[in-house]
């Protein structure tokens, strides 16, 4: 054997270098343990509660939409102080109804659906899953958070304008949405705000897709190959993927649309246009483009609310069942597909556009071909639970919840893809029921999921199953007896965004209104339970083991809550794939990732 | 056989910077197809002549690239020397001379880019005042505002330079480099955009 030449001085000295620059020292003071951390944990926690504080005020804007819808002429209390211009006497107008619904959405979507799932659960748990320290670019961690709070303060800020938020959806239709003032109230001051709120969001997003990205390509411990990786690692890996993609569409499309309403543009205002009254000094733009552009973004959305869903779901169905998921390459293969989909689908927002049939074709077919992914993955889940020996946690209940929900929304799906049938439904409640179902409440299934699954890993306390159970039954009846009823009163023709239905042909459908109504109240007050176990469970919960789960994956080789760098100066070596259930390991029916082999190689 | 496998080599920075250049490709991609689109729906299209003043900026920031590769492969060698001989100093030669001038030319292309501004509006074009020069101007500024990010992170490297402390920056400058080449891309892309199409 030839001798092997001394390594140049070089390679030892940036050896120790390294190893200086690694060394992941914990911060001392409070502002930076606690404040402006740069530490994953702390972020992934910090967006989950600025996702708490957003879902209860998006619920309670819900609330008051919902009262309303259901007894139109009755006050509110207080509600004429909080607003006298827009509800004197405390009913409000049908302009603070879509004010609200405004708000509702937009909290709902950005501020929820994105922040819980993806950055929260996932700044949290993908570093730990793929055995890594922290994420890559921890500084830039930090500013993801703190812009996505400006964000969100910034939206909030438009209760407090004159005029009140903004009645042009979440989705923020142009014209209406470019004009200014003179499309309604709302339309000034709110309006810029909701805009500029939403391009300083898309920062805050790609900030933290940019960590997702490089950490799971270049911060894996040795031997955590891809297919090693949790299915939850890989759905943040992808959902990444897609945000980086769809943010940098919507923030270019935000930024023209404040450059419209501020600086004189007319990038989305077409030509004699005349509102109130005012012919619109503007020329030559196009309403459409500012469509194309938001749904370019949107239509991925509900993928980056939904697919974190998916891989939680994935990765805690086989462990309650006791069994691998079924098909685990399939499963990887299907969440990639609907990310490619995801992106050709946009248009079945626009099929009332007035767009060319053969373009509606065009986007019909690939929307009915992303169900076919979606499928096989809940019949994957489903042949997971299917012959293993279930363990009904709270956090499997949520999971099996999620594929009801999930399926139950999804079949509405297949009628909305067809252009000539989302002629007649696209405008009522037909529609809300369906994206409720299978956007809002699946995904917030899924946040319940990881919730129940990894408390004990973030605040090394136990959750109540008592009170888990109790939650899970109620909500489960709660949004079916909210969400279902909406499909039949969209079939009956009954439109969407109206204030109330008092005066016309849709009278008939007050009785149900009004059901639906006591069903979402029923389902808000629900939520307590859970919050009180929460709070309780962080306080006084039993201690909490490593792994109470009998999990195999690398966050529960390590103590809860973690240390600062996650595996207390170790570095993981991984030689099992996550899904080692159901056979004979040293701890019981399952081996840890980070377990040796038999031969003792890792 | 052994099961292990080894992880691909760990370079975030570069990943990083790949990923900013695929979010930065996009956001561009998604104003040239407003572009497009906008040209189409309007009678309003009036053509801007570009300033002339952009191709000597371009030829600015072209130079700028060049300066940078020379400082690299300088700092390498005088990176490769200390470490063979123990040598210091290598903080203070020509390389650190060669990316300040990087500096300073990305600066100037910028101030070029301010220049091409005034001339325009000596024209009496402004932001809103039709659709082409509404869209000159979004593209140059935030190329510009993009390029400012360039200088930042050179500016960055070089006070990791001078810090010396925690070693050669060579990630940094490897990452700040692909950057600042993929800024002078994007300007050509632009410029190509602008001269075909305004």
């Amino acid at each position: 054997m030839p001798d092997t030449p001394a390594p140049p001085a070089v390679g030892l000295r940036e050896t120790v270098e390294k190893i200086r620059v690694l060394k992941h020292v914990p911060p001392t003071g409070f502002l930076r343990t606690h404040v402006f951390s740069l530490d994953h944990k702390v972020i992934g926690k910090q967006y989950l509660d600025l996702a708490l504080v957003a879902v209860l005020t998006g619920m309670v804007l819900s609330w008051l939409m919902r009262f309303h819808l259901a007894y139109p002429d009755v006050a509110i209390p207080g509600l004429g102080r909080l607003a006298p211009t827009r509800a004197a006497g405390g009913v409000m107008t049908p302009e603070l109804y879509l004010s609200l619904m405004t708000m509702h959405g937009t909290i709902m979507v950005f501020f929820v659906l994105t922040t819980a799932p993806f950055a929260g659960f996932g700044n949290f748990v993908l570093p730990i899953q793929v055995g890594a320290e922290d994420m890559a670019f921890p500084r830039f961690n930090m500013m993801s958070f703190w812009v996505t709070l400006v964000a969100f303060l910034v939206l909030l800020a438009a209760f407090f304008v004159p005029d009140g938020p903004p009645l042009s959806g979440w989705t923020a239709y142009a014209p209406l949405s470019a004009i200014g003032k003179d499309a309604g109230p709302g339309q000034g001051g709110g309006q810029t705000l909701w805009a500029l709120s939403i391009a300083i969001f898309c920062v805050g997003q790609l900030l933290g897709a940019l960590n997702f990205i490089a950490t799971t390509l270049d911060l894996r411990a040795r031997g955590m190959t891809f297919m090693r990786m949790p299915y939850s690692t890989w759905a943040w890996f992808i959902t990444a993927v897609i945000g980086l993609i769809a943010f940098s569409v919507l923030l270019p499309a935000c930024i023209l649309l404040i450059l419209d309403r501020v600086a004189g543009t007319s990038f989305f205002i077409p030509a004699g246009l005349v509102v109130s009254d005012r012919l619109q000094p503007h020329s030559g733009g196009s309403p459409l483009l500012w469509q194309h552009l938001f749904w370019f973004f949107g239509h991925p959305e509900v993928y980056i609310a939904i697919l974190p869903g998916f891989g939680i779901i994935s990765h805690i169905l086989p462990v309650f069942a006791r069994k691998p998921l079924l098909g685990p390459k399939v499963a990887v293969a299907c969440m990639a597909a609907i990310a490619f989909l995801s992106y050709t689908v946009w248009g079945h927002h626009m099929f009332l556009s007035g767009m060319n049939p053969l373009s509606a074709t065009l986007f019909s077919v690939p929307t009915l071909i992303i169900t076919i992914p979606a499928t096989i993955m809940v019949l994957l889940w489903i042949g997971t639970v299917y012959g293993g020996r279930l363990r009904l946690t709270t956090a499997c209940l949520f999971c099996l919840g999620f594929i009801s929900v999930f399926v139950s929304g999804g079949i509405s799906g297949f009628f909305l893809a067809q252009p000539s049938i989302d002629t007649y439904l696209h405008g009522t409640y037909f529609v809300v029921g369906h994206f409720h179902f299978v956007m809002g409440v699946a995904a917030m299934f899924g946040i319940f999921a990881g919730t129940y699954f990894w408390f004990p890993k973030m605040y090394g306390r136990m959750m109540n199953e008592t009170l888990g159970k109790i939650h899970f039954t109620l909500t489960l009846i709660g949004v079916y007896a909210t969400f279902m009823p909406m499909h039949y009163l969209g079939l009956a023709g009954n439109v969407r965004r109206y204030s109330a239905f008092t005066d016309d042909y849709m009278k008939g459908s007050l009785p149900l209104h009004r059901f639906i109504t006591a069903a979402a109240l029923f389902t808000g007050a629900v939520q307590l339970i859970f919050l009180v176990n929460l709070v309780w469970s962080r306080l006084r919960g039993a201690k909490a083991p490593d792994n109470p789960w009998q999990a195999t994956s690398l966050e529960w080789s390590v103590p809860s809550p973690p240390p600062f760098d996650n595996f207390g100066g170790k570095h993981p070596v991984v030689a099992h794939g996550p899904d080692e259930y159901g056979r004979t390991g040293p701890e019981g029916d399952f081996v840890m990732q980070a377990a040796p082999t038999a031969g003792g190689t890792a | 056989m052994d099961t292990l496998k080894l992880s691909p080599p760990s370079s975030p920075a570069r990943t990083g910077v790949w990923v900013g250049i695929a979010t930065i490709t996009l956001s561009f991609a998604a104003y040239t197809s407003a572009m497009v689109v906008r040209q189409g729906s309007g009678a309003d299209w009036q053509h801007v002549a570009l300033p002339r003043i952009l191709y000597f900026n371009t030829l600015l920031l072209l130079a700028s690239s060049a300066t940078l590769e020379a400082g690299r492969r300088r700092l390498e060698v005088d990176w490769a020397l200390e470490a063979l001989e123990g040598r210091a100093g290598a903080f203070s030669g020509p390389g650190v001379a060669w990316l300040s001038a990087t500096m300073a030319l990305g600066l100037l292309f910028i101030a070029g880019q301010v220049i091409a501004w005034r001339g325009l509006a000596a024209r009496g074009l402004f932001l809103a005042t039709n659709p082409a020069s509404d869209f000159f101007y979004v593209f140059t500024a935030l190329h510009g505002l993009h390029l400012l990010g360039g200088v930042t992170a050179l500016g960055y490297v070089l006070a990791r330079l001078r810090a010396a402390s925690a070693g050669p920056p060579r990630a940094a400058l490897g990452a700040a480099s692909l950057y600042w080449h993929f800024m002078d891309v994007l300007w050509l892309y632009l410029l190509l955009v602008l001269a075909t199409r305004l």
